[in-house]
């Protein structure tokens, strides 16, 4: 631990095992984050992506296996999550904002409670994230007052406010109205050209094939194949990824 | 967008009118609750002044000549029994914030991670909860002495304060069930998030737990204690001078048969002055807070 530089993979995970009782989420999982990269995560409905998604700040335990953040061990008793998830901000698919708190409150509450920064300084930095994710002027709407996209956006303003080094967006836009996708989208991909360092769990395949570096096919609790978009989406190599391909595309 | 949405439901509601078969109707939250008619309304009232009214007019019949009129008796005693519902008031008041002061707690603890403070917070309410009211009552004026000893000085406790504490224990118990609910009905989403924000669960409970309680509580917490409110002339049976005791006493002291029913409608009444107000609060905050 703690020999970690920037050169290193931001997040490595080695054979990781999870079960839900009798259930195998993730059967033996493999893969490597580079510090600013975008990964996208695509597969069918119940093969694990969201438990990844939530093993890697360990909100779910693992079974087996090493998740590694910038260099901590995630699976093990001494970790230390307040450091862990000020390092990992997630995004969730029905976003989650604490709905008895205005967009701004709700961006402030993490920094100053948890961070105990200066009030000031994180009022600053929210209405500066507000301008970032376009909702100049909803600073004082509570979350029942916005769209659902309009929500999502706070909710990726909210994660932003702690200044992680990892984002983790899990089926983001699943929930929303489709005209309200394209303005989260768009956002998303701003992060992405900041080299802000992603992992995207996504159904969207051409938002997938414009932003990642490189996109992870899960099927069954086990990682497929990976490429970058391109070659995944011109030449999967695997019959299982094709069948997905062709029954969504 | 909104009149986008709107037009099809237009059409499922025409079509479901229509025709015989089955119809998978639109979902209206709160629409047609069966026990909504049974709430607390102004005709309630207006139906027990006119009994009031009735049974008055009754009793000047039968009473005998020479006898002061039934309106002039039942004003006579009426500022003993503001005194003795003044009571009944203060015991509520007492029992609710002693009963509310203990069931947060004892709520929190039916939700704690600890398996030990878990089941031994459900047992304690459980035990309160389901427990006659009366029983409680009877153990409470029994078992507590009606003097204790704070260091030198001799506190006395009189009995309405020991029923108050009798009432207090299902108040406990019903409060602690509130909690309880109120906690697991927060979505398991605001949870995570608040643990992937790196809140601690203490932190998670106090900034964004409980304050969402709250507002879901509070309509059910007065309705609790407009209960209580009408259960606190229990406390006549253990012989607290409160307003039912007391009427009790007016019919002995006037020894007038034709009395009797006038003088219970009466405090009747005065029960039901008291907690109309809070029921109809409840019920408007229960529709504001439906909305969000």
């Amino acid at each position: 631990m703690s020999s970690w530089t920037p050169d290193q993979p931001l997040i490595r995970i080695r054979d990781v095992h999870k079960a839900f009782g009798a259930l195998v989420v993730l059967g033996g999982i493999s893969l490597d984050v580079k510090k600013g990269e975008v990964v996208c995560i695509i597969g069918p409905s119940g093969s694990g992506k969201s438990t990844l998604l939530r093993c890697i700040n360990a909100l779910v335990p693992i079974d087996r296996g090493s998740i590694e953040v910038e260099g901590q061990e995630v699976n093990t008793p001494s970790l230390d999550k307040l450091a862990l998830r000020r390092k990992v901000g997630m995004v969730f698919q029905q976003y989650n904002l604490f709905p008895h708190r205005t967009a701004l409150q709700n961006i402030m509450m993490a920094p100053i409670h948890v961070l105990k920064r200066d009030r000031t300084e994180v009022e600053a930095h929210a209405r500066k994230l507000m301008r970032k994710v376009r909702l100049e002027g909803k600073e004082d709407a509570y979350p029942g007052q916005l769209s659902g996209g309009q929500q999502q956006r706070i909710a990726i303003a909210r994660s932003l406010a702690m200044n992680p080094d990892v984002m983790l967006f899990d089926e983001v836009t699943a929930a929303l109205d489709p005209e309200t996708v394209k303005d989260v989208l768009i956002t998303i991909r701003e992060l992405a050209e900041e080299h802000m360092t992603c992992v995207i769990v996504t159904h969207e395949m051409g938002f997938a094939r414009e932003v990642a570096d490189e996109i992870y096919f899960t099927d069954g609790g086990v990682l497929v194949e990976h490429a970058p978009p391109k070659e995944f989406f011109t030449n999967p190599r695997d019959e299982r990824t094709r069948q997905f391909l062709n029954q969504i595309l | 967008m909104g009149a986008r949405l709107e037009r099809p439901r237009v059409h499922a509601v025409k079509f479901a009118r229509q025709t015989d078969l089955p119809v998978l109707l639109p979902f209206r939250p709160g629409g047609g609750a069966p026990h909504a008619a049974w709430k607390l309304n102004a005709w309630h009232g207006a139906l027990l002044a006119a009994a009031l009214t009735l049974s008055v007019g009754v009793a000047q019949a039968q009473a005998g000549p020479g006898a002061p009129s039934i309106i002039a008796t039942i004003i006579k005693w009426t500022p003993l029994l503001a005194q003795g519902f003044a009571l009944n008031i203060a015991m509520s008041f007492l029992a609710m914030a002693i009963g509310t002061a203990l069931g947060f707690p004892l709520g929190l603890g039916q939700v704690s991670l600890h398996a030990p403070v878990r089941s031994v917070s459900w047992l304690v309410t459980q035990i309160f909860r389901n427990a006659p009211w009366l029983v409680l009552l009877f153990y409470c004026m029994l078992l507590i002495p009606f003097e204790i000893r704070v260091g030198g000085s001799i506190v006395p406790l009189p009995g309405w304060l020991k029923s108050t504490i009798g009432l207090s224990l299902p108040v406990m118990a019903n409060v602690s069930e509130l909690v309880r609910g109120a906690v697991r009905s927060i979505p398991f989403g605001q949870w995570e998030a608040s643990e992937a924000l790196a809140f601690t669960r203490t932190q998670t409970l106090s900034m964004i737990i409980l304050p969402q309680c709250i507002r879901r509580m509070t309509p059910p917490w007065m309705n609790l204690y407009a209960i209580l409110t009408v259960a606190t002339p229990l406390a006549s049976i253990v012989g607290v001078s409160e307003a039912m005791t007391l009427t009790g006493d007016i019919l002995s002291s006037e020894g007038r048969s034709e009395l009797l029913v006038p003088l219970y409608l009466y405090l009747l009444l005065a029960f039901f002055l008291y907690c109309y107000p809070i029921a109809r609060a409840t019920v408007m905050l229960e529709r504001r807070l439906q909305v969000h």
